[in-house]
């Protein structure tokens, strides 16, 4: 009688106790565009910094970037850093490393379909590399579950940007990431907090959809000389040249100071300052 | 000198110490790192020094401080046993050369044979390196004799082999000094670039030693375009170690490239609009950079960085770097 107790504590304990480690995020993921689609589809317009705790000097970087960049071989070739690559349209395949003796998952893996990036998050309580290691677009993960998500901390990530439209994220930012299964659907939360660039954390999320027919589409890139430049040369705005940075305002009757973003901007009390603000007219007085 | 095997970060090849000296209370914090290859970085040590490895001998670009020896002796005795062969240095500064001596004491001549009962390695530079070293200010010379390179070039380039591998060394004139070397170890795919560029601080641009920005882009460009090859996505294939901070790859360098380029067209800009150099300066024109590389401390601040663009740029306003003699 008490061993048959004891044989069902025992078996009712395994069903109870780890339940983290039985949420399964392996498989195919096709990504759901339902929000921010013309940031996320065809692309930020230039000067569109809305919504986004951003600073002074990001702002400044981000006036000066000219998209001719990705014409100069060395750039041509760059995939989304790991905070932005989830923004990005493209499916995900998500797959598993486990101890083959005692079958814990060690480490998971991403990759997304725009131009296959990859990245590993390691499971096995390492500590992140040396300040001296190298800096990838994916950065150096380790998760741990906390409850049913798989909370990730990356370091280690290369500069990149906060948008498509020269708005920058150093190498300094850090960035926490939560995935949360329900049922088919999944919700990657990112957290990046960067002290060069942002004045409050950046939070966005972005959700996806159990797709198991998804095959990923080999993607290899190689630079190619598009265009004849001289050499070194680095293409940007003098400070105030920018001809179009005020285009997005104007085509949407915005005011202009509320397109250059900061973290006023994200909350909802803005509404009651927008309303104050001038409204530039539209080009060609199409408003008229 | 106080070595303690202590706790700071595994670095890749489990290799950290930190240690103290007591003559000047400095402490190094020493990691090695694995590169690629034959080529490890010891880091920590004042400047980073790069080692390469093989069945010959211990090559070593750089030598870090004086003070420091012991400890990346050590360091590099966890790499190899084999003896040093060749220290190579990228530039004339003291915390790149003062260990030239000590870590020099012990290796074995590797340039000829007829030199190779000295029982010291050879110490590589270019020739204006020599010069720079033995200079003097009419009461001592910049460095102690021990210190001075032992082989120099005085051209454009000079190859080397060691440890089956091909050492080409490159003189960029005027960049950070007129001094430098840029050590290329072509079959582990290492660039050793001294003090070219550093991913924390803005690049000391050594004026009264004849450096320059030109000349600096100018290598900047060379190792981007030339040089260094991705493995994919712009990320890893050949590693650049600089002077000073993390490994990096040919996105590092050309990002770094791309904000020098930007700030020097920036003040060249001002200047043609005859602002003067407190206007330049009022203006900000490195405001958006400042927040990863500017400095207000220290021998080299934001501010000396503007005021030797603004030097250069106004002594020749065309931009063009002087030509490698």
């Amino acid at each position: 009688m008490i061993r048959r107790f004891s044989s069902a504590a025992v078996l009712t304990a395994a069903l109870i106790l780890p339940a983290a480690a039985q949420v399964d995020l392996s498989g195919e993921w096709g990504q759901k565009m339902h929000e921010d689609a013309p940031e996320r589809g065809g692309g930020p317009e230039i000067g569109d910094y809305t919504g986004l705790p951003i600073n002074d000097r990001a702002r400044m970087q981000a006036d000066a970037w000219d998209a001719d960049k990705w014409t100069l071989l060395e750039h041509q070739c760059e995939p989304h850093p790991a905070d932005y690559a989830v923004r990005g349209p493209g499916s995900m395949r998500i797959w598993e490393d486990m101890d083959p003796l005692t079958k814990e998952v060690t480490a998971w893996h991403t990759m997304i379909m725009w131009m296959n990036p990859e990245r590993t998050i390691y499971m096995d309580g390492r500590r992140h590399p040396s300040e001296f290691a190298p800096h990838t677009w994916g950065g150096f993960s380790t998760g741990e579950w906390v409850g049913d998500m798989l909370k990730v901390k990356t370091t280690h990530l290369k500069e990149g940007w906060l948008r498509r439209n020269g708005l920058p994220r150093s190498e300094k930012a850090e960035m926490t990431e939560y995935f949360i299964r329900h049922g088919d659907d999944l919700t990657v939360v990112t957290i990046v907090k960067d002290p060069v660039f942002l004045t409050e954390p950046l939070i966005r999320t972005s959700n996806w959809i159990l797709n198991p027919g998804y095959a990923p589409t080999p993607q290899y890139c190689v630079p190619s000389r598009e265009l004849d430049h001289p050499v070194g040369w680095v293409p940007h705005h003098l400070p105030g040249t920018n001809p179009w940075l005020y285009d997005y305002a104007r085509k949407n009757g915005f005011p202009e100071a509320a397109v250059r973003g900061g973290a006023e901007t994200m909350y909802p009390e803005y509404q009651q300052k927008l309303a104050t603000l001038p409204i530039p007219p539209k080009p060609g007085g199409a408003d008229k | 000198m106080r070595l303690a095997w202590g706790p700071c970060l595994l670095a890749a090849v489990g290799i950290c110490a930190l240690s103290q000296d007591e003559s000047t209370g400095r402490r190094a914090e020493i990691e090695v790192l694995h590169v690629k290859a034959n080529v490890y970085l010891i880091a920590g040590a004042g400047a980073n020094i790069t080692v390469q490895a093989g069945d010959q001998a211990v090559v070593l670009v750089d030598s870090g401080p004086a003070e420091f020896s012991d400890d990346v002796r050590e360091a590099i005795r966890k790499i190899s046993t084999k003896p040093i062969g060749y220290i190579i240095n990228t530039t004339v500064d003291r915390d790149h050369t003062g260990g030239n001596e000590a870590l020099a004491r012990g290796g074995f001549f590797m340039l000829t044979s007829a030199n190779q009962q000295r029982q010291t390695a050879s110490i590589v530079g270019h020739v204006n390196l020599l010069n720079r070293l033995n200079a003097t200010d009419g009461k001592q010379r910049a460095a102690t004799a021990g210190n001075w390179p032992t082989d120099t070039y005085d051209g454009p380039d000079w190859k080397l082999y060691a440890n089956d591998e091909p050492l080409l060394l490159e003189h960029p004139a005027a960049a950070h000094t007129d001094s430098d070397t840029v050590v290329f170890f072509r079959r582990s795919d290492v660039i050793s670039a001294g003090d070219l560029f550093d991913m924390t601080k803005y690049p000391v641009i050594d004026r009264k030693r004849g450096g320059s920005l030109e000349g600096i882009l100018k290598t900047l460009n060379h190792i981007s375009l030339d040089l260094a090859v991705p493995k994919e996505n712009e990320e890893a294939g050949t590693y650049i170690i600089p002077g000073h901070g993390r490994i990096c790859d040919r996105y590092d360098v050309a990002i770094y490239r791309d904000m020098l380029t930007i700030i020097r067209d920036r003040i060249q800009d001002m200047v043609k609009r005859g602002m003067s150099l407190d206007a330049v300066k009022a203006a900000r024109p490195t405001y958006d950079y400042d927040g990863e590389f500017g400095s207000q401390t220290g021998p080299w601040t934001t501010a000396t960085f503007i005021e030797a663009v603004y030097d250069e740029v106004t002594a020749n306003p065309e931009g063009k770097a002087k030509p490698n003699k």
